[in-house]
């Protein structure tokens, strides 16, 4: 429950203000666009458009056009669109494995939760984008499979978080006695361990989300993700990159989309975990953020 | 001590088997017919049973398991499908060029991250949120973006810094120094990418683990002694917050590396990453595989190092 003695905390206004706006932007992609994402009516005449500027068949174009005269605003918000609902499918994925491996681990113990855990740390150690780029390429490329990508290589940090958590739990009054009234291990896990380790994961999930999106978008960056002519923000990243010195803009756009979802993501997840523990001031990052993508 | 570096060694070793178990399983099971690849699409069925005779792909997968792995650890990694050379020799050359670039910018990172930190214990309030903001930011930046900005600003608009390779064309005619100013301009934009990346980072760490003792009793007890604020910062703030950070330094060594995939990809630096980028692309099975190898070896290498690092500066861990 938030408190109001507590001031309101900026950084978890500012975080969900900006996920709310650009999710709103995502939504109504069809509305705010202007122009279908991949339509090419005169290459020739329209591309490379600077921003805010008409082109040369008088479109006007917020944030200019790309190479194929395709604009760029148009595409920023239907590539959002790709780009949310992968972070948080995958990331959704990611909360369910990391949930039952941690709490499986915990609350069964004995040699199935030893080989949990190890099975975690073991995942932990596997340098992540060499996992992506051999699933993401040596199979076909769709948005399914980098969902189940990204969602099966990013629910360690979630399970090593929840098996913490639990374990303490485990050892409180109350768990002891839902143990001596002959509770199941069952009823134990999903009615009394799970409803109180929920705060730690949904910060975790939050900067999950954020590292999601980027990931997702470093997969279409180098072609393996989404395919063009769809747009999403890596595969216009990555397209821009290309002409980064007549249209600089094509590039920009997209990063700095990116970069607003993921300090987003970052903010909301700070703000939760202040809110959890506000003795602490370490941000949520040993586990689950990493350091560099 | 020696015991624990023992059961370290015996615990990476068996990540490392693991990587390269899954590895093997993940491109083998995966669609698509590297025979079919290597023949070409006008093979007779004859010439692609002998192509598949060649690479033994049609050997149980066990067993080509089994004789990849120990062709492997007797040092044979096979011929590249795309270049026909040696992978052993391929990755000889790389892995230092990764190495380098990654133990550098992570160097870098963090003594930069602590530098912000421990600036942000002393600021004001405005210039601690101003900083946190930058670090947060810096977090949120995607790592092949922040290079394809930075050859945007330093290659195409200010015509200072190259963006492609390790060293110039005309490397072998310079003189030493001339040439070690290239390999240092050269250096320059793959290793800034990964440092500011990764400084967000530490920096946002750092700070948490130096705010969360501030009022420690053993600070007001160095402060009673007279000691100075300046030697309390350095010497007894920071020495108590380096665990969590050689912690840190260890676990975020794979998402490290993983940045450093793509910023060699952007940057064509001659590293293992990408190397593996490549081999991915031309699906060259014998690199894919030594690629991955090398890379969990680094970073199980990493890790380790971190773990006994921490022991070393840390009694409790030590003894415990």
């Amino acid at each position: 429950m938030p408190d109001a003695r507590r001031p309101p905390d900026l950084r978890h206004r500012i975080g969900l203000a900006l996920l709310l706006g650009l999710g709103l932007l995502a939504l109504l992609a069809p509305v705010v666009s202007g122009y279908d994402p991949a339509a090419q009516p005169d290459v020739v005449a329209t591309r490379f458009t600077p921003p805010l500027a008409h082109d040369g068949l008088g479109g006007f174009h917020l944030l200019g056009t790309d190479r194929f005269g395709r604009d760029v605003w148009s595409r920023l918000w239907y590539g959002a669109r790709v780009s949310l609902t992968t972070g948080f499918l995958a990331t959704l994925l990611s909360l369910v494995l990391g949930l039952s491996t941690g709490l499986i681990a915990a609350v069964w113990r004995g040699p199935l939760g030893v080989l949990l855990l190890a099975l975690t740390d073991f995942a932990l150690a596997i340098p992540r984008v060499v996992l992506l780029l051999l699933l993401a390429a040596f199979w076909t490329p769709s948005g399914t499979l980098v969902v189940l990508v990204l969602g099966l290589t990013g629910w360690m940090g979630i399970a090593r978080l929840v098996y913490g958590e639990a374990t303490a739990l485990m050892a409180r009054p109350f768990v002891t006695a839902a143990e001596a009234l002959g509770g199941s291990r069952r009823r134990i896990a999903l009615a009394h361990v799970l409803p109180n380790s929920w705060t730690p994961v949904i910060v975790a999930a939050a900067l999950g989300v954020g590292n999601a999106i980027a990931l997702e978008a470093g997969l279409s960056f180098l072609g393996l993700g989404v395919q063009p002519p769809a747009a999403s923000w890596g595969n216009m990243i990555a397209s821009g990159r290309d002409t980064l010195v007549n249209a600089p803009w094509v590039a920009l756009a997209p990063g700095i989309a990116l970069v607003l979802v993921v300090a987003a993501c970052t903010l909301v997840g700070d703000a939760l975990r202040d809110r959890q523990d506000p003795t602490s001031a370490t941000p949520g990052t040993a586990v689950t953020e990493p350091l560099s993508r | 001590m020696l015991s624990r570096i023992v059961t370290r060694g015996l615990a990476g070793l068996a990540v490392v088997a693991g990587v390269v178990t899954l590895t093997f399983l993940l491109l083998h099971l995966a669609p698509g017919d590297p025979a079919r690849l290597l023949a070409g699409p006008e093979a007779t069925a004859a010439q692609l049973a002998a192509v598949r005779t060649g690479l033994g792909l049609d050997r149980p997968l066990p067993a080509q398991f089994v004789s990849w792995a120990s062709r492997a650890i007797r040092g044979d990694w096979g011929l590249s499908l795309a270049t026909g050379r040696p992978v052993r020799g391929m990755l000889a050359e790389a892995w230092p060029w990764t190495a380098l670039l990654v133990s550098l910018s992570l160097g870098l990172s963090y003594l930069l991250g602590i530098g912000v930190a421990l600036l942000q214990t002393r600021a004001g309030r405005r210039l601690d949120t101003a900083l946190s903001a930058i670090s947060v930011a810096l977090v949120a930046v995607p790592g092949y973006w922040l290079a394809v900005v930075l050859i945007w600003i330093f290659t195409y608009q200010l015509r200072l810094l190259p963006a492609f390779g390790a060293a110039g064309l005309d490397a072998d005619f310079l003189g030493p120094g001339a040439r070690v100013a290239d390999r240092l301009r050269h250096l320059a934009l793959p290793l800034a990418t990964l440092t500011l990346i990764g400084m967000g980072g530490a920096a946002r760490f750092v700070r948490g683990a130096l705010f969360d003792i501030r009022g420690a009793a053993f600070l007001a007890a160095a402060r009673a002694r007279g000691l100075t604020e300046h030697r309390i910062r350095t010497v007894h703030l920071l020495r108590h917050a380096l665990g969590p950070v050689l912690t840190l330094l260890g676990l975020s060594l794979p998402a490290l590396f993983s940045g450093a995939v793509f910023v060699e990809g952007i940057f064509a630096w001659p590293g293992v990453g990408r190397i593996l980028l490549d081999g991915v692309a031309a699906r060259d099975y014998p690199v894919v595989m030594a690629a991955a190898t090398v890379s969990a070896l680094l970073v199980v290498a990493g890790n380790a190092l971190a773990d006994l690092l921490r022991a070393w500066t840390d009694p409790r861990v030590r003894d415990a």
